[in-house]
């Protein structure tokens, strides 16, 4: 009776160690499927915002994922300063005012196309579409194009950094973390 | 017999779905263009008889071609490499060795007129808005206008291969080759890519090879596709229609029209076909062979059935 | 140790070591079958017999395909389509069976809807189908990126994206899952490793279980009449075979499965040789291009209908509804509620659900191709309500069904 239980107590003490190790595995099986540091790292842009031109669309490439820089003609700056939710959306290099988006419709991450005559954007995909500063304007996209960390750098525009004007996004939500 | 009503119902059900998905999904997702057998009916008729002759001493002489285009088949080799002549033409002029054969007279007729016109990208060159075709276009030698286009076309004819001479690979080069690349076929926008002996040659290659593509690229707004695969990606129909009139599919599109005739665009097609479809006719044969012999194994296991199955009702 | 005697053949050698008599008995020639079935019974053979062409010649694609970014494509439409002998006809045998055998298995499905033959006993063939038709379906996914063709990209993007679980925003799981921000070169590897490896391995054990499954409740057949198959194998072995209820499953079975594999094939080589476009999607001919959406996208066909469920919705309210109908066939068996596991003509309001189901189903399909706009919308939205309430009604109307 005594040794049954015994054979019992330790069959199941065995069980726990080859369970504890079991466990053990499937963490570093977990960590051998994340991202590479080598891809991690591949994650800093740096673009120039003087070499710009109005209400056209530029696409840059940041880990991987199209970016959209739109610069703003005086017109869709008038435009936008009429709903302070487009306004709040651009990020401002000396006088110029930029649109910087991820270019991946927020719905199910298609490319949008971008028509300059109705200044607005068009997901082929599922029919979204957003105006000139990347607020949507028509569903099934849940809220306008992502907002990539960007640091400001004088001229220049860091994407990769989180800068206190990307922070403030952050928070009032106007963008969604990338 | 209920056996074979049930094979019924399960047939539509599959055949139903198959409709759904695949006819009637295609056609509500892409436009259908009818061909119009590269008739070029916008274009107007030639309406005079040329003379090669004639015409020879116009393209070398007053028609000024050979400033730009080479005519290898004459003796008149190009002026510039390729990728000089991207760099100031936006895009290699075509050696005019094979034009008469590949395009339709009706065609060039209206390119040495008007190229713009004859293209379809007057959209894109607008003379009013400072930008010109870069090629120019030909006011007349002096005499009758008409008659001096009918002379060149007939000498270009002239100095052409036959209908049966002009290769696949001929018709495709001619028309297409100095913007789309085909891989498969080792072809490049500069030309077959040769095989190298050294490293720095074969770098010097692709260097030159890049110059051309950045020239393309700022000519065309983005890089031509490489068209190894088009045949399975885009099919006979789509491409024939397609070059027959690009706008048909993509309106402001930079891809100019060709102007080929009917026969070469089957050319151009039997050139993609052998570069993304190269196993055809294997397939189509040994396709044939197997459903005949699957015939023989069906009634080979119809009968291993009606044996096995005797005992049994 | 067991004692051996002087082999006196061959058979008798094999036999004292590996019992191969006893093996033939169970497996084969005492292992019963009703004889009242039709050839809708032979669909697990011709699923069998598609899952062999698919080993086959996915075997031989594996000798030159090369699972790289840079060399995938060119490996599949250029060495494998242009060079290799014959590799375009394990390329196309390969492709059109990946599309087919869905097919199959959706027949297979609805035979075994129709008939009842997921109640009583039969439970677990019933699950452990839905696994194999869960890992058929992560099979197939995977094995669609490997040409990385740009359909293969953009249906990589979109799906892994569902992961992110909408307003969860879970995207370091969706990071996770492709190993990089976008589908990239660790994306590619990894769904290699699982469409050659780790699925299949799944597939062959999961078909193990299906068989055992099968094995005590026995198979089920066209009236839905319980059968002593002791009694019945007796008198089919005392010599009386045309009285008997049940069929050897070898030869009997067989020859009868075999026959209708035949004229399968027949089908199947023609799809293969001259109608195959159905399964290879033109789309995927172009390379992969991250920066460039094709202008429509679609999964293929036999995931349409729960890609449909997931659209009309707006994105929280669309994953809920896709994981439900991802879910919810395997509760067929505890969902039905009816005493009764006879075929469905014989159900009263069943049979009505039955074509119900199927219709919406197909309509589900359809509408998933096209693009989502104006009446086609619609359509989607309400085939999509009519498929969850479906499942909805299911448990009462089967509950008011009478004994028979």
């Amino acid at each position: 009776m005594k040794n049954s239980s015994r054979r019992g107590f330790m069959g199941m003490a065995f069980g726990a160690v080859a369970g504890v190790g079991a466990v053990a595995s499937l963490y570093a099986m977990k960590r051998s499927w994340d991202p590479l540091p080598s891809v991690k790292a591949a994650g800093f842009t740096t673009l120039d915002m003087s070499a710009y031109k109005e209400n056209e669309l530029v696409t840059e490439k940041w880990r991987g994922k199209p970016i959209f820089v739109l610069k703003q003609s005086k017109e869709m700056l008038e435009k936008a300063k009429k709903n302070p939710k487009d306004l709040e959306r651009l990020i401002k290099i000396g006088d110029d005012h930029f649109m910087v988006a991820v270019g991946l419709c927020t719905h199910l991450g298609c490319i949008p196309g971008y028509n300059p005559d109705e200044e607005s954007f068009l997901c082929a995909c599922h029919g979204g579409m957003y105006d000139s500063t990347a607020l949507v304007t028509k569903a099934p996209p849940p809220r306008g194009l992502d907002i990539p960390p960007f640091k400001i750098d004088g001229n220049k525009l860091v994407l990769g950094e989180a800068g206190p004007e990307y922070k403030k996004m952050l928070e009032t939500g106007v963008t969604l973390k990338v | 017999m209920k056996e074979l009503f049930i094979l019924g119902v399960v047939t539509t059900f599959t055949l139903i779905t198959y409709y759904l998905v695949e006819p009637f999904a295609h056609h509500q997702m892409h436009k259908h263009v009818e061909s119009e057998g590269f008739a070029y009916k916008d274009l107007p008729a030639l309406t005079k008889k040329g003379d090669a002759t004639r015409g020879k001493d116009l393209v070398m002489g007053a028609g000024a071609c050979t400033g730009c285009h080479a005519i290898k088949a004459a003796g008149i080799e190009p002026s510039m490499d390729p990728a000089t002549a991207a760099a100031s033409y936006g895009v290699n002029p075509p050696d005019l060795s094979n034009a008469g054969a590949v395009y339709s007279p009706k065609f060039l007729n209206d390119l040495i007129k008007n190229p713009a016109h004859a293209l379809m990208v007057e959209h894109k060159f607008d003379p009013a808005k400072g930008k010109m075709h870069p090629m120019a276009q030909f006011y007349g030698a002096g005499g009758d206008m008409d008659q001096e286009v009918a002379d060149m076309i007939a000498y270009l004819q002239s100095i052409a291969p036959k209908a049966e001479e002009l290769t696949p690979k001929m018709a495709f080069e001619t028309a297409c080759g100095r913007c789309h690349a085909v891989h498969y076929e080792n072809w490049t926008q500069i030309g077959e890519k040769p095989k190298f002996k050294k490293k720095q040659d074969e770098l010097a290659f692709e260097i030159n090879l890049a110059n051309y593509q950045d020239s393309l690229k700022a000519y065309m707004g983005k890089l031509p596709p490489d068209l190894s695969m088009y045949i399975r990606s885009r099919g006979e129909h789509y491409i024939s229609t397609f070059v027959e009139n690009p706008q048909n599919y993509l309106k402001g599109t930079a891809m100019p029209r060709v102007g080929v005739t009917a026969e070469s665009a089957e050319k151009v097609i039997e050139y993609l076909e052998d570069a993304g479809d190269a196993k055809r006719h294997e397939r189509a044969e040994v396709g044939m062979n197997v459903m005949i012999y699957m015939i023989f194994f069906i009634i080979a296991a119809v009968l291993w059935k009606k044996e096995v199955w005797r005992d049994l009702h | 140790m067991a004692h051996f005697e002087k082999a006196t053949s061959v058979h008798d050698w094999l036999n004292q070591r590996l019992a191969i008599d006893t093996v033939r008995r169970v497996m084969a020639t005492e292992y019963w079958i009703p004889k009242n079935i039709n050839f809708l019974w032979a669909m697990g053979m011709v699923l069998a017999v598609t899952f062999g062409l698919l080993l086959v010649s996915g075997i031989f694609l594996l000798m030159y395909y090369q699972p790289n970014v840079a060399t995938a494509f060119d490996s599949v439409n250029y060495t494998i389509m242009r060079e290799v002998e014959f590799g375009w006809l394990w390329r196309h045998v390969h492709g059109v069976a990946a599309s087919v055998v869905f097919l199959i298995i959706y027949i297979h499905m609805f035979t075994g809807i129709y008939y009842g033959s997921y109640k009583k006993g039969r439970e677990m063939i019933w699950i452990s189908g839905m696994l194999l038709f869960v890992a058929f379906s992560a099979e197939a996914f995977s094995g669609y990126m490997l040409p990385w063709g740009q359909m293969s990209y953009w249906a990589g993007m979109v799906i892994t994206n569902l992961f992110a679980g909408g307003s969860l925003h879970a995207d370091g799981l969706v990071e996770w899952i492709r190993g990089d921000y976008v589908p990239a070169q660790a994306f590619l590897t990894r769904f290699f490793m699982l469409h050659v490896l780790l699925i299949p391995l799944a597939i062959l054990g999961l078909i193990g279980l299906h068989f055992a499954a099968l094995r005590i409740p026995h198979v089920n057949n066209q009236d839905g009449e319980e059968i002593d198959f002791d009694a019945e194998a007796k008198k089919y072995l005392a010599g009386d075979k045309a009285g008997s209820k049940v069929i050897r499953f070898a030869n009997d079975f067989m020859a009868k499965d075999m026959m209708v594999v035949a004229f399968y094939l027949f089908f199947f080589f023609y799809l293969v040789f001259f109608h195959y476009d159905f399964a290879m999607d033109p789309v995927n001919f172009d390379p992969a291009d991250g920066l460039k959406t094709p202008a429509h996208i679609y999964p293929e066909w036999y995931f349409l209908w729960s890609y449909e469920i997931l659209r009309p919705f707006p994105t929280d309210p669309g994953l809920i509804a896709f994981a439900f109908a991802q879910v919810i066939f395997f509760l067929l068996p505890f969902l039905d509620r009816s005493p009764n596991a006879v075929p469905a003509n014989r159900r009263g309001l069943f049979k009505i659900w039955f074509w119900v189901m199927l219709v919406d189903m197909i309509v589900l399909t359809a509408m998933g191709k096209l693009p989502p706009e104006g009446i086609f919308s619609t359509i989607g939205l309400y085939a999509a309500i009519t498929f969850i309430a479906l499942w909805v009604v299911l448990p009462f109307i089967t509950k008011l069904e009478r004994k028979l």
